[in-house]
């Protein structure tokens, strides 16, 4: 029963913790662009499938890590380079329709490049689980979690201790002040997406041997995201890890004790009774709308 | 160019032309079927046109309505036994009233929230659709029975060219006649600034649910249409991916525009049909597709180009 129990919420921490990486991604975007990146689920598809793909051409793991981070945060430069800058003064309408254009073209290519199989990515550190009050948790689930602490650590300290953190919060407050104080905001706009396609980078290879990596496995992993950064109040980092973790142990428990098929409801679900009775989200600033 | 855009009489009369003498140009059964999807599109672009590009409110959730009306006749007419007509009428019904119960709460919420509720409502009804399996037949799709009306079976391609053509017309005829009513009238002036048209006495919540209703009404009944035409329907009628292709529909010919909504359509139909022979860079020039119009064209199609033309002349 309490092994039943702890089993789901350990799955669900885990998954919740990759989700709580990909809210941050759109927390952090939206901070400095105010941009929703529908791409954002792209990053981890990269991620984890570069990292497979080097590793089978004999890359070691660390390397291949390494360069498959860089490679989204180099797409994730292009993107907003590309993409989002010509477009700085559209409505957001035509900015949602931008990024899932971006979405789909990315989705394209790695279909062209990679086929549309599932891939797996091996373990960082063998399959034999660890047993925890009856419960058995894989040993990936630990740097899952590890991984992901350091990550909201360091972008802890980036943030509050560092000049170009500050500089980025500045912005995401009043772009044109901080733009009059000297900071270079477009700087910090091309940062942001580059630090976002990281954190994205990193959860999709987290997660890659756990659920497996395909070509398609954004459009569901950056939703989820979505929703952990919509439901923790658009734009609050604790937020968006606090929204993450709620989703990902709901989702288990929604798996374990009701019915599987509807896992992935569960995040809707949530999404919607969250937006009709807090319409900010928990964490989300209120207040009348400025005219 | 702008004049008979303009003209309420001179673009639907253009339309009428267009749909009384295609067939000409049609060389066969698979013309017409390309058609026929292209005409259930433009019905769907301009019902959401309304709301989007006249009321600013966005919605990425109604291939859901669109999967509610094509599952609800199906499963009534087919399953259950009701006379086609009763189907329809029901499906419709049932999606006007969920559409009006969902409204309020869904509308109070602005851009970036809205967008996520409205994509939670349509992949909610995708899921329930794949999952139900005793009732709809689960992710393998059902077959849904041909439309009988007074003895007469409504079969083949040339037939229903004639209903979705015909259903096309009234639909743009009702659009451009809700437009140029106060209804319309208060619909932009919630686009332009909904404080500002507070302000002035427009009940915007009110027009906000009406047209939010309407659109979901006419996707909801293209979706019976589908259901009907195809005889054969699947959860990917309400997918996420085909709310985007509504949406973008829209957006690429020309959000306030009901005849851009139906180029946006044309385009985005006949897309997909260009592209077979480079199946595996469908998506890939989809997306690339997608991008650029919004970055050049952020208006869209029709009103980028009659604004370059107004300078020009």
């Amino acid at each position: 029963m309490l092994a039943e129990f702890l089993q789901y919420l350990f799955t669900g921490i885990t998954i919740g913790a990759t989700y709580a990486l990909v809210g941050l991604g759109f927390a952090i975007i939206y901070n400095a662009s105010h941009v929703i990146n529908f791409a954002q689920g792209e990053f981890l598809m990269i991620g984890g499938m570069s990292t497979v793909m080097l590793t089978a051409m004999g890359v070691p793991l660390p390397v291949a890590i390494l360069l498959a981070v860089a490679a989204s945060a180099v797409i994730g430069i292009a993107l907003e380079k590309l993409a989002i800058e010509p477009a700085k003064d559209a409505d957001i309408v035509p900015l949602i329709i931008i990024t899932i254009g971006a979405s789909i073209f990315l989705r394209g290519v790695a279909q062209v490049i990679w086929g549309k199989e599932f891939h797996a990515l091996p373990s960082f550190s063998g399959d034999a689980p660890v047993v925890i009050g009856g419960a058995t948790v894989l040993p990936q689930s630990f740097w899952v979690l590890g991984v992901s602490i350091a990550v909201v650590v360091a972008l802890g300290y980036f943030f509050n201790r560092t000049l170009i953190g500050k500089a980025m919060i500045a912005t995401a407050f009043n772009k044109d002040a901080a733009r009059l104080m000297g900071i270079n905001t477009r700087f910090v706009l091309m940062l942001s997406f580059a630090l976002s396609a990281i954190l994205g980078a990193v959860a999709g290879i987290l997660v890659a041997p756990i659920t497996f990596t395909s070509y398609d496995i954004g459009i569901g992993l950056g939703l989820k995201g979505f929703v952990a950064a919509v439901i923790g109040g658009l734009g609050s980092g604790v937020g968006a890890i606090v929204g993450g973790l709620i989703l990902g142990i709901s989702e288990a428990m929604a798996a374990g004790y009701i019915s599987s098929e509807y896992k992935d409801a569960v995040a809707f679900i949530l999404i919607l009774a969250i937006l009709f009775f807090l319409p900010s989200g928990l964490f989300g600033t209120r207040g009348a709308e400025r005219v | 160019m702008g004049k008979l855009m303009n003209q309420r009489t001179g673009g639907l009369g253009l339309v009428a032309v267009v749909i009384v003498l295609l067939p000409w140009f049609l060389p066969n059964i698979f013309y017409y079927d390309v058609a026929i999807h292209v005409g259930i599109n433009a019905i769907v672009a301009v019902g959401l046109n309304l709301l989007i590009g006249y009321a600013g409110q966005i919605s990425l959730g109604h291939a859901g309505f669109f999967g509610l009306g094509a599952y609800g006749s199906g499963i009534l007419a087919g399953t259950y036994g009701w006379h086609p007509v009763l189907a329809l009428l029901a499906a419709l019904i049932g999606v006007g009233v969920l559409a009006f119960i969902v409204a309020r709460p869904i509308l109070r919420l602005k851009g970036h929230y809205l967008a996520m509720a409205t994509l939670g409502l349509g992949i909610l009804v995708a899921i329930v659709l794949r999952a139900e399996t005793w009732l709809t037949g689960g992710p393998d799709g059902m077959i849904v029975p041909s439309f009988e009306i007074f003895g007469w079976t409504l079969m083949g391609e040339t037939t229903w060219y004639w209903i979705v053509g015909g259903l096309l017309l009234v639909t743009v005829w009702l659009a451009l006649n809700i437009i140029d009513s106060p209804v319309g009238r208060a619909l932009r002036s919630v686009h332009g600034s909904e404080v500002a048209a507070q302000v002035a006495g427009v009940d915007t919540t009110h027009y906000k649910v009406l047209v939010f209703v309407i659109s979901a009404v006419f996707a909801a009944l293209m979706g019976v249409v589908t259901a009907f035409y195809s005889g054969f329907i699947t959860p990917d009628l309400a997918s996420f991916f085909h709310s985007i292709e509504f949406v973008t529909m829209v957006v690429v010919g020309g959000m306030a525009s009901t005849f851009g909504a139906i180029i946006g359509a044309v385009i985005l139909t006949l897309l997909p049909q260009l592209l077979t022979g480079f199946d595996e860079y469908e998506a890939m020039v989809f997306g690339a597709i997608l991008m650029a119009t919004m970055i050049f064209l952020p208006k869209g199609l029709l009103p980028s180009l009659a604004a370059r033309l107004r300078k020009g002349g």
